[in-house]
C-alpha cells in the first residue's frame, strides 16, 4: 500500500535523520570547544577506534552474545515450563512465585559476586547470572497468559468432553503464545544486560574476555574511543535482538493476533 | 448427516416423550441471589422453542444447566438424547471461535477433541460450512471475517456433529439488523432441513415470534416461566410472514405478556423495539 510504504519510509529515515543531526553536533561541538580526547571522543575518533580494534573487539562480542543467547534460550525453556506447572496446579503458583518475585528485585550486581564464587566454571556463572535476571519477564506473562483462556471456549471444550491434556495444547498454549512473545522481547534486553552485568563483576574469569571486560579496561587505560566503540557495539547488538525477537513474533502471530494481523490487510 | 441420531429418536415415539424435561429447577449463586426458580419445562422432539425474557432473567443460566456446563442448586434435568460429546450444539452470543484456527479448524474442533480425522470427517465440516453459506472461505480465519460471518462459522461448528438438540444463547444479539434477519432466515431453513430441536434464548418479541414454534416467556429476580404461548404462524416462515397481520398480532399478544411478566412496567412499544 502507497500510504503504508510512505509510513515505512518515514520509520526509516526519521529516526536516521535525528541520528545524524545529533553526530554532526556532537563532532562540532568537540572540534570547536578542544576538549581532550580521553574525555570526550568525538564521533570521528569512536569510528577510527571502531576500525582499529573491530576485530577484536567482535570477538569479545561473539563471547558476551554466546553468554546472552544461551541465557536467553535457557529463560524461554525453563520460563515456559514453569509458567506451565503453575498454570496446572493454583498451589504451586501461590506457593513458589513470591521467590521467583525475590529472585527478580534482588539486584544482580549483589548476587553476582557469590554466584561467580559457587559456580566454578565461567561460562555456566555468568550464564546463570543472566539467566536470573531474563527468566521473570517470562515466567510471569506466560503464566497470565495460560490463565487467560476465552471462558466461552473452555465451556465449549467441556460440552464437548476435552480432556484436561486438550485443553491445555489446543487452548490455553496458543492463547499464551502473544503473552510468551512478549515476554521474549522483554527478556531479550535483560539477558544482554544480565550477561554485561555478570561480566563487570567477574573480571576476565576465564579464558575469554567479553564486551563488558574490554569496557573496564578501556576505562583504565583511559582508550576513552575504545570503550565508546565496545558500547556502540553493545547497543547494536541489543537493538539486533529485540528486531529479531519481534520478527519472530510477527511470523508466529500473523495470521491472528492484533499485534501482527495489521500488515496482513494489505 | 442423518444416521448417527439414535434410533429410539423415530417420529412417533420422540414426539410422545419430551426430549428435554425440567423439573422444579433452581439455580442460586451465594446465599443472596436467586436467579432460577421453580422451572418446570418440558421440550418436545423436533420444537422451536425460544426463552424470551429481560436481561438479568436467568435465561442463559437455564440454558448452561440444560448443556451441563452448570449444575441446577435444585431440580432436575432430564434429556432424552444421550450425553454423549457432539450430541447437543451451543452457540454463544460472541462467536467463541479460535482466533488461531482457520475456518475448516475451528469448524473442526469437536471431531479433533473426539479424536477424530480423515477425509470423512472433513467432508462433514466443509458440508456444513456449505450450508451455513461460507463456502470458499475454508481457509480464512476469524479476524479476516465479519461479524455475521463469525457468527456463522459458530453455527458451522454447532451443527457438524449433526446434535439432537441446538442450544443458542442471544446468537444475533450483537450483530446488525441487517445481518440479523439473515441469519434468521438462514436458521430457520437449517431448521427446517435437520430438524434439530432447538433452544433459543433471546430478548427479542419480533425474533422469538418469527423463529419458533413455541414462546417461554420468563420474568426476572428470581428468574420463572411466566407464561408459555404457541406460535401457530404457518410453515414455512419467511420475509412475507414479518408482513402479515397473524405476525403482528402474535407479537402484540407477546409483548403484553412479557409486560405482565415483567410485573407492568412500561412495556408496549418500547418492549417490542428494544432487541
Amino acid at each position: 500500500m502507497n500510504r503504508q510504504g510512505g509510513q515505512l519510509w518515514l520509520r526509516i529515515v526519521a529516526p536516521l535523520a535525528v541520528g545524524a543531526a545529533f553526530l554532526a553536533l556532537w563532532q562540532a561541538a568537540v572540534r570547536l570547544s578542544g576538549v581532550p580526547v580521553y574525555i570526550l571522543p568525538a564521533p570521528s575518533d569512536i569510528a577510527q577506534s571502531l576500525w582499529v580494534d573491530g576485530p577484536s573487539l567482535l570477538g569479545s562480542l561473539l563471547v558476551t552474545l554466546r553468554i546472552t543467547l544461551a541465557a536467553l534460550a535457557t529463560a524461554a525453556i525453563i520460563g515456559g515450563l514453569i509458567a506451565l506447572v503453575f498454570s496446572l496446579s493454583r498451589v504451586i503458583e501461590i506457593s513458589f512465585s513470591p521467590y521467583a518475585v525475590i529472585l527478580q528485585v534482588t539486584p544482580i550486581v549483589a548476587i553476582a559476586p557469590l554466584i561467580i564464587i559457587w559456580i566454578h566454571i565461567p561460562f555456566l556463572a555468568l550464564l546463570t547470572c543472566a539467566w536470573i535476571v531474563a527468566f521473570f519477564p517470562i515466567v510471569s506473562n506466560t503464566t497470565v497468559g495460560l490463565n487467560s483462556a476465552d471462558r466461552n471456549l473452555l465451556a465449549l471444550f467441556k460440552l464437548y468432553g476435552a480432556s484436561r491434556g486438550q485443553v491445555l495444547w489446543f487452548l490455553r498454549v496458543p492463547t499464551a503464545l502473544p503473552y510468551f512473545l512478549a515476554g521474549l522481547r522483554i527478556s531479550g534486553g535483560l539477558a544482554l544486560i544480565g550477561a554485561v552485568v555478570a561480566e563487570f563483576v567477574a573480571g576476565t574469569g576465564g579464558s575469554e574476555t567479553g564486551l563488558a571486560y574490554r569496557i573496564l579496561e578501556a576505562g583504565y587505560r583511559l582508550a576513552i574511543p575504545r570503550l565508546f566503540a565496545a558500547l556502540f557495539l553493545l547497543s547494536v547488538t541489543g537493538i539486533a535482538i529485540y528486531l529479531v525477537l519481534d520478527l519472530i513474533s510477527r511470523r508466529l502471530l500473523r495470521h491472528w493476533h492484533e499485534s501482527a494481523a495489521a500488515e496482513e490487510e494489505e | 448427516m442423518a444416521g448417527s441420531s439414535p434410533a429410539k429418536g423415530n417420529e412417533d415415539e420422540g414426539t410422545d416423550r419430551p426430549i428435554l424435561e425440567l423439573s422444579g429447577v433452581a439455580k442460586r449463586f451465594g446465599p443472596g441471589l436467586e436467579a432460577l426458580s421453580g422451572i418446570d419445562l418440558a421440550v418436545s422432539r423436533g420444537e422451536f422453542l425460544s426463552l424470551l425474557g429481560p436481561s438479568g432473567c436467568g435465561k442463559s443460566t437455564l440454558l448452561r444447566i440444560v448443556a451441563g456446563l452448570t449444575p441446577p442448586s435444585a431440580g432436575d434435568c432430564r434429556l432424552a438424547v444421550d450425553r454423549a460429546p457432539g450430541r447437543i450444539g451451543f452457540v454463544f452470543q460472541d462467536p467463541t471461535l479460535m482466533p488461531w484456527s482457520t475456518v475448516t479448524a475451528n469448524v473442526l474442533l469437536p471431531f479433533r477433541i473426539a479424536r477424530q480425522r480423515g477425509g470423512e470427517v472433513r467432508d462433514r465440516a466443509f458440508a456444513a460450512i456449505g450450508a451455513v453459506g461460507l463456502a470458499g472461505f475454508e481457509a480464512s480465519y476469524p479476524h479476516q471475517l465479519s461479524g455475521g460471518m463469525r457468527m456463522r462459522v459458530s453455527i458451522a461448528r454447532a451443527l457438524v456433529t449433526d446434535p439432537d438438540l441446538l442450544l443458542l444463547d442471544e446468537p444475533f444479539a450483537a450483530l446488525d439488523e441487517i445481518t440479523r434477519l439473515q441469519l434468521n432466515d438462514d436458521l430457520l431453513r437449517l431448521w427446517e432441513r435437520h430438524r434439530p430441536t432447538i433452544v433459543f434464548v433471546t430478548h427479542s418479541v419480533f425474533e422469538s415470534v418469527y423463529l419458533s414454534t413455541r414462546i417461554a416467556v420468563m420474568s426476572a429476580r428470581p428468574g420463572r416461566i411466566a407464561a408459555d404461548l404457541a406460535v401457530d404462524l404457518p410453515q414455512p416462515r419467511s420475509r412475507g410472514t414479518r408482513m402479515s397481520p397473524e405476525y403482528a398480532a402474535m407479537c402484540e399478544r407477546v409483548s403484553a405478556t412479557l409486560g405482565r411478566a415483567m410485573g407492568g412496567q412500561a412495556m408496549g412499544g418500547q418492549a417490542m423495539g428494544t432487541r
